[in-house]
């Protein structure tokens, strides 16, 4: 049995990975992939306490953010590629036609 | 709907006399037949061989013999007859369709249907091959039409349409020639003047409609309440002078006289009819019909009437030596005879009978001087009598009528106007009214000396116009002889030694003996043969100037300008208005009043402009000035908007952070 | 639905009905938007005839009445009905329609459009034929107003060289005046209570106002108010100078219903709506209206000797002739009343006749100006100049014609003004005095105006003119006004025995009203 605390410290750094990643990188996959870590964590939270509190809820959340994060990793790769595709880059910098 | 167009066919109350024969009763048909012949002559006069004169012609000889059937009720001793049938309602107002007969009415239509059937036939020559001649006719029965309905009309608006239906009949027919300005002149003076006296009567008809408190309009009640009713003298006077002002018009009296000398512009027949038989007769007619209101208002307005008769007398009779037209010498003969008339009537109840008769026998005898000189004219073309002289060899017929007529004229006896003339001389004497008695003789001398005049130089002398004139056709001869005849003959009716039978059918409260003073006869016979004596004397070759004007100079100026009299209403009256006061209404319409208007509409438009900059400027720079300031503010704040997606992550996640901060420490 | 309740109704809306078929039909289809307009008022004239013959005139109340709900929230009802007063003026209305759509057959100004023409034509005459019929006053203000936007049209589109001007100026002075009306109507009914409710219901009004309901200060400032409106309308010296120009520039169809029917609509509103529901006002200004009556026929009558264009001539011997009718209105009397409804066919017959005239006369010289026709016109053209002459004789109220009765007995009636009213007696006199002075007045610039223009000898330019006497057509369109006149003139019982007993409900009521 794996104490709670543990886990928590665990999915706490993982998502700070995640919140780095999504900030820092210039690479729009890197985005991606960063945002696929902090939804992990989450997932990761929800796991230790449906465990600790002997409630199943947090397992099926767990599920349907992992479904979500599917599609949205789908759409989110199809939006780069279009990027790609007009731009010829993928740095997030250079895409900012939404301002005034 | 029924009740409106169909005039209950119940008849009003029939003041019938036993007497009253057929013809008294059905007398309504003299009017109408005339009336009905104007219109047909309108529809098919043009069509009709002979171009139209059979109606008119056929139908004023059936209103003739249905006349002379009224007459012989009375001859026979008939008393007055009405009859009538209800018309429409206005409010209290009960106006009545009606006929009124008389012993004056029934002299009246025979005396208008007489005349008017020898100018009808003589129209056939006079005016044979006139532009409008069908059209003469139309106008010719609609002016006698309208004359019979005022003589049988028992309600002072039935006359009133009579009356204004032969004002403009004499309008039509005086500009028959209307080419000529002169004529459409004359035509418009002559109904305008007449106009202006009919205005008056109106208001006197209103006067007299008041008196029975607006409920009928028929001359016996009207009078009866005027006279009777509780009505104050005042009113009683005033109503009796406007009723004169319609004489004045019509009968052409000082000071309305001016259009009857200008009417001979018309075609001669018709100077005849409306100088003898129509017209100015209905003026003096109109004045016996409401009599009653004249006897009630007293002496004040007799007075009144008779010193207008007496002005009207000699200046007509003395204008009538300076003209040199023979029509107008007629034309003021006849204004001076009608004063006569007048005269008579003022003298009261003794009056009336006198007054009549002259009307009577005038008719007769100025229809036949007119229709005389119409067949000069005829002759020689030309009014002027400088361009006549010598006529009686040519003109046999015409001379013998015309002088039958001249010495009725002049009053010499036994010719019809010596008998009339007398007359009035007699009661003027028994009234007592001098100054009147020496205004008849006066102007029955100078009666004389201008017929005298007229005589000689268009009869004697020598010839002095141009071609060869002959004596007119027998459609014109035959009226002159019948109307000689007549001029002869209807003086016996009021002859005092021949029991004078007119008294017995024209009079007013009971009939007036006529009598015969010897020494009036004589003075007056004597006034006549002077003036006569005169004329011969001065005219019997004619001289170059007038011999007159060489006696009266300057007053021969003044006469010329008759009195100056028309020039001064033309000058100060009518040219004053026609051009100037009715210009400055113009004036005062456009520029004054629309000009307030137009005004107004100025003032509202510059209003508008200072609004529209209001609004552009002040309320629209408000509305402008918030999106404005809006603009600027989002100006400002779309920086924040920078477009890179992580730049908003971090703000999102510091704001999260925040928030979690702030939420912890509150809780 | 019968005949009895629906009759006026149909008969008012057919035109509105005509012209709305009309705007489908092709525009190009010239001949058959005309027929069309002869057909739909033809048609109107004969239920307008069967609604007079059908009609009893031995009472005074409504007939073929119709009272249904219109706009509950203020209590606006549709309420028509007829009564001897509307009755004359209704058929008159539809008569002159139809001899206006007869002339159009043939006469159509600049720029031609005959469907537009036509369809404002129709629409014109439903808001003149509602006017007379309507008994309620938000109704009455409708069919009021409905009247100024086809004649603005007419006239701001058909008419002459200052067309823009004389329309404008009709239009706003009109409405100038009605907009008082309508303040009048709103403040009747504010101040009304019947059964504990506001009504703008004619009759209930004029029950309400017998009963004393409206306080004498209220009825003074509320008759003002309503009788500026109609008497712009009608038009009364000095609110008259819209007239002139309106007429001048107006086609003559536009002048012949103008003449005809509109300016009737002011007088009328005085009978029926201003001095039965406001009798004190009527009391307080009957002297006033006597005394711009009589000024206006003065006034009127020498205008008329300085106009040198013959249409202004007629428009301003209107005013004249609306002079006596106001006049008769006055005298609050019965004859005076009557007078005023019979001067008020009389001249819609005799002035339409004469605009048509005028209009014909155009149509040949191309010119109004009378010194530029030169006179000669009988020579020329002798029975357009006949028909002229007769209807100019008819005007200055020749007896035996339609426009003595209106005149003297409008005289008459201001010799005694209803005394139950008080009316100064002398001061009306001298009215009548002032108006027998119009009468010569009038008689001089007609006669004036004949001789120059039908009198003398033709001027040289038009010798050689083109000038057609009367056609076939005009004829048709003029006949049964010419006979009309005649017809009234010697029996005016015709109109008089319609008006009979509603006038003298009114009077009655008037007199009652002041303890007579």
């Amino acid at each position: 049995m794996i104490r709670l605390p543990l886990v928590l410290v665990f999915s706490a750094l993982l998502f700070s990975a995640g919140v780095y990643g999504v900030l820092a990188r210039r690479n729009a996959v890197m985005v991606l992939m960063a945002i696929e870590l902090m939804l992990n964590a989450v997932n990761v939270n929800l796991i230790a306490f449906a465990a600790q509190l002997k409630d199943v809820g947090g397992q099926v959340f767990a599920l349907f953010v992992i479904a979500v994060a599917a599609a949205e990793v789908g759409i989110g790769l199809a939006i780069v590629i279009l990027l790609f595709r007009n731009r010829e880059s993928i740095n997030v910098d250079e895409v900012s036609l939404l301002k005034w | 709907m029924v009740g409106v167009l169909a005039a209950e066919t119940a008849e009003g109350a029939e003041h019938a006399a036993a007497a009253a024969n057929w013809f008294v009763q059905n007398a309504w048909l003299i009017p109408l037949l005339p009336f009905i012949s104007g219109v047909l002559t309108l529809a098919f006069g043009r069509r009709t061989p002979g171009k139209g004169p059979v109606y008119g012609i056929l139908a004023v000889f059936a209103a003739l013999v249905l006349s002379l059937g009224v007459l012989w009720s009375f001859v026979q001793g008939g008393g007055p007859y009405e009859r009538t049938a209800d018309w429409f309602t206005v409010g209290p107002l009960h106006l009545e369709a009606g006929i009124l007969v008389d012993g004056l009415t029934a002299v009246m239509v025979v005396v208008v249907t007489f005349v008017s059937l020898m100018v009808h036939v003589y129209s056939i020559g006079y005016m044979h091959g006139d532009v409008r001649y069908t059209w003469f006719y139309v106008v010719l029965s609609l002016f006698t039409g309208a004359m019979l309905l005022v003589v049988v009309s028992n309600n002072v608006i039935q006359l009133l349409v009579g009356w204004e239906i032969m004002g403009v009949c004499s309008y039509l027919l005086i500009g028959h020639w209307f080419e000529e300005r002169t004529n459409s002149n004359a035509a418009i003076k002559a109904f305008i003047t007449t106009r202006i006296g009919d205005v008056p009567m109106m208001f006197g008809f209103f006067a007299l409609i008041a008196a029975t408190g607006f409920t009928t309009t028929n001359i016996g009640e009207t009078t009866e309440a005027i006279a009777h009713g509780e009505v104050s003298t005042l009113f009683v006077t005033a109503a009796a002078l406007l009723l004169f002002g319609g004489t004045i018009g019509k009968s052409a009296q000082f000071p309305l006289h001016v259009w009857l000398p200008d009417a001979m512009a018309g075609p001669t027949p018709v100077s005849a009819l409306i100088h003898a038989a129509t017209m100015v007769a209905a003026g003096v007619y109109l004045v016996g019909r409401l009599f009653e209101v004249f006897v009630v208002a007293g002496e004040d307005v007799l007075f009144v009437v008779s010193v207008v008769a007496a002005i009207t007398m000699l200046g007509a009779a003395i204008l009538a030596i300076a003209q040199d037209d023979i029509k107008r010498v007629l034309a003021y003969s006849t204004l001076s005879q009608l004063a006569y008339m007048v005269a008579g009537l003022s003298l009261g109840e003794e009056g009336f009978t006198a007054g009549f008769f002259h009307l009577f026998t005038h008719a007769f005898f100025k229809a036949l001087l007119f229709l005389g000189a119409g067949a000069v004219i005829h002759a020689v073309h030309s009014n002027d009598m400088s361009d006549m002289g010598g006529l009686r060899k040519s003109m046999p017929v015409t001379f013998w009528t015309m002088l039958i007529g001249s010495l009725a004229l002049a009053g010499i006896v036994p010719f019809a106007g010596f008998w009339s003339k007398d007359e009035l001389l007699v009661v003027a004497n028994d009234t007592g009214t001098t100054w009147l008695f020496v205004m008849f003789l006066g102007t029955a001398f100078v009666t004389a000396f201008y017929t005298a005049r007229m005589v000689l130089l268009t009869f004697f002398g020598e010839f002095r116009g141009h071609g060869h004139p002959h004596e007119a056709p027998a459609s014109m001869t035959g009226p002159l002889v019948l109307l000689a005849a007549a001029t002869v003959g209807v003086g016996v009716l009021g002859a005092p030694q021949l029991g004078a039978v007119f008294s017995e059918w024209v009079y007013f409260g009971h009939p007036h003996e006529a009598h015969f003073v010897m020494w009036i006869a004589a003075i007056s016979t004597l006034g006549a043969v002077l003036g006569i004596a005169g004329g011969w004397a001065l005219y019997r070759q004619r001289k170059d100037p007038d011999p007159m004007q060489q006696a009266l100079g300057p007053v021969w100026t003044v006469l010329v300008h008759r009195y100056y009299i028309d020039d001064f209403y033309m000058a100060a009256i009518v040219r004053p208005i026609r051009d100037r006061v009715s210009a400055g209404i113009d004036w005062i319409n456009q520029n004054v009043i629309d000009g307030v208007v137009n005004g107004a509409a100025l003032l509202t438009r510059a209003l508008s402009r200072v609004v529209a900059w209001v609004d552009r400027n002040v309320i629209d720079g408000a509305a402008n000035a918030a999106g404005g300031v809006t603009g600027t503010t989002g100006g400002l704040l779309k920086y924040l908007q920078s477009g890179n997606v992580q730049w908003y992550a971090v703000v999102l996640f510091v704001g999260v952070i925040a928030l979690t901060i702030v939420f912890t420490r509150v809780a | 639905m019968t005949w009895e309740n629906s009759a006026i109704t149909i008969t008012t809306f057919l035109p509105l009905v005509g012209a709305l078929v009309i705007m489908f039909v092709p525009k190009d289809r010239d001949r058959l938007i005309r027929g069309l307009a002869i057909a739909v008022t033809g048609v109107a004239l004969v239920f307008a005839i069967a609604i007079a013959v059908g009609f009893d005139y031995g009472t005074d109340g409504l007939q073929y009445e119709l009272n249904a709900a219109w706009i509950d929230a203020i209590n606006v009802r549709y309420h028509v009905g007829i009564d001897g007063i509307s009755m004359p003026l209704y058929v008159l209305t539809f008569l002159l329609a139809f001899l206006c759509a007869i002339y159009t057959w043939r006469f159509l100004p600049e720029p031609g459009r005959p469907k537009v023409f036509v369809s404002l034509m129709l629409l014109l005459i439903t808001g003149m034929a509602g006017t007379f019929i309507s008994f309620d006053l938000i109704l009455f203000f409708v069919f009021w107003e409905l009247v100024l936007v086809p004649m603005y049209f007419l006239i701001g589109i058909w008419g002459s060289a200052n067309r823009e001007y004389a329309a404008i100026k009709f239009f706003l002075f009109t409405l100038f005046g009605s907009i008082f009306m309508l303040l009048g109507f709103l403040g009747m009914y504010f101040r009304s209570d019947v059964g504990g409710q506001h009504t703008f219901d004619m009759l209930e009004l004029q029950r309400f106002a017998q009963g004393g309901g409206f306080t004498e200060g209220f009825q003074l400032v509320v008759f003002g108010a309503i009788a500026l409106g109609l008497a712009v309308k009608v038009p009364m010296w000095p609110v008259h100078t819209w007239l002139p120009d309106a007429h001048t520039e107006a086609p003559t169809i536009g002048s012949v219903l103008l003449a005809g029917i509109m300016l009737k609509m002011g007088t009328y509103g005085f009978i029926r709506i201003a001095i039965p529901l406001l009798p004190e006002g009527a009391r307080a200004y009957a002297p006033w209206i006597g005394l711009l009556a009589a000024i206006g026929i003065v006034y009127a009558a020498l205008a008329c000797l300085a106009q040198r264009d013959l249409k202004r001539l007629i428009a301003f011997s209107s005013v004249g002739h609306m002079g006596f009718v106001m006049l008769g209105i006055a005298t609050m009397t019965e004859i005076g009343f009557q007078a005023a409804i019979f001067g008020m066919v009389a001249h819609g017959v005799i002035t339409g006749m004469l605009f048509f005239n005028v209009g014909s006369i155009y149509d040949r010289y191309h010119t109004r100006e009378i010194a530029a026709i030169g006179g000669g016109m009988s020579q020329k053209m002798p029975k357009l100049a006949s028909t002229f002459a007769y209807v100019s004789i008819a005007s200055l109220g020749l007896p035996g014609l339609a426009g003595f009765w209106g005149e003297v007995m409008a005289l008459l009636s201001s010799f005694n003004p209803n005394a139950a009213l008080g009316l100064d007696e002398g001061l009306f006199r001298v009215f009548m005095v002032l108006g027998g002075i119009g009468t010569i007045l009038t008689a001089g610039y007609f006669l004036w105006m004949l001789q120059r223009v039908n009198m003398g000898t033709l001027p040289d330019r038009w010798k050689d003119a083109p000038l057609a006497d009367t056609l076939a057509i005009e004829w048709l369109s003029w006949v049964p006004l010419l006979l009309l006149i005649v017809v009234l003139g010697l029996y005016p019982r015709l109109v008089f025995g319609m008006t009979d007993e509603a006038v003298a409900g009114i009077v009655e009521n008037l007199t009652r009203f002041f303890g007579g």
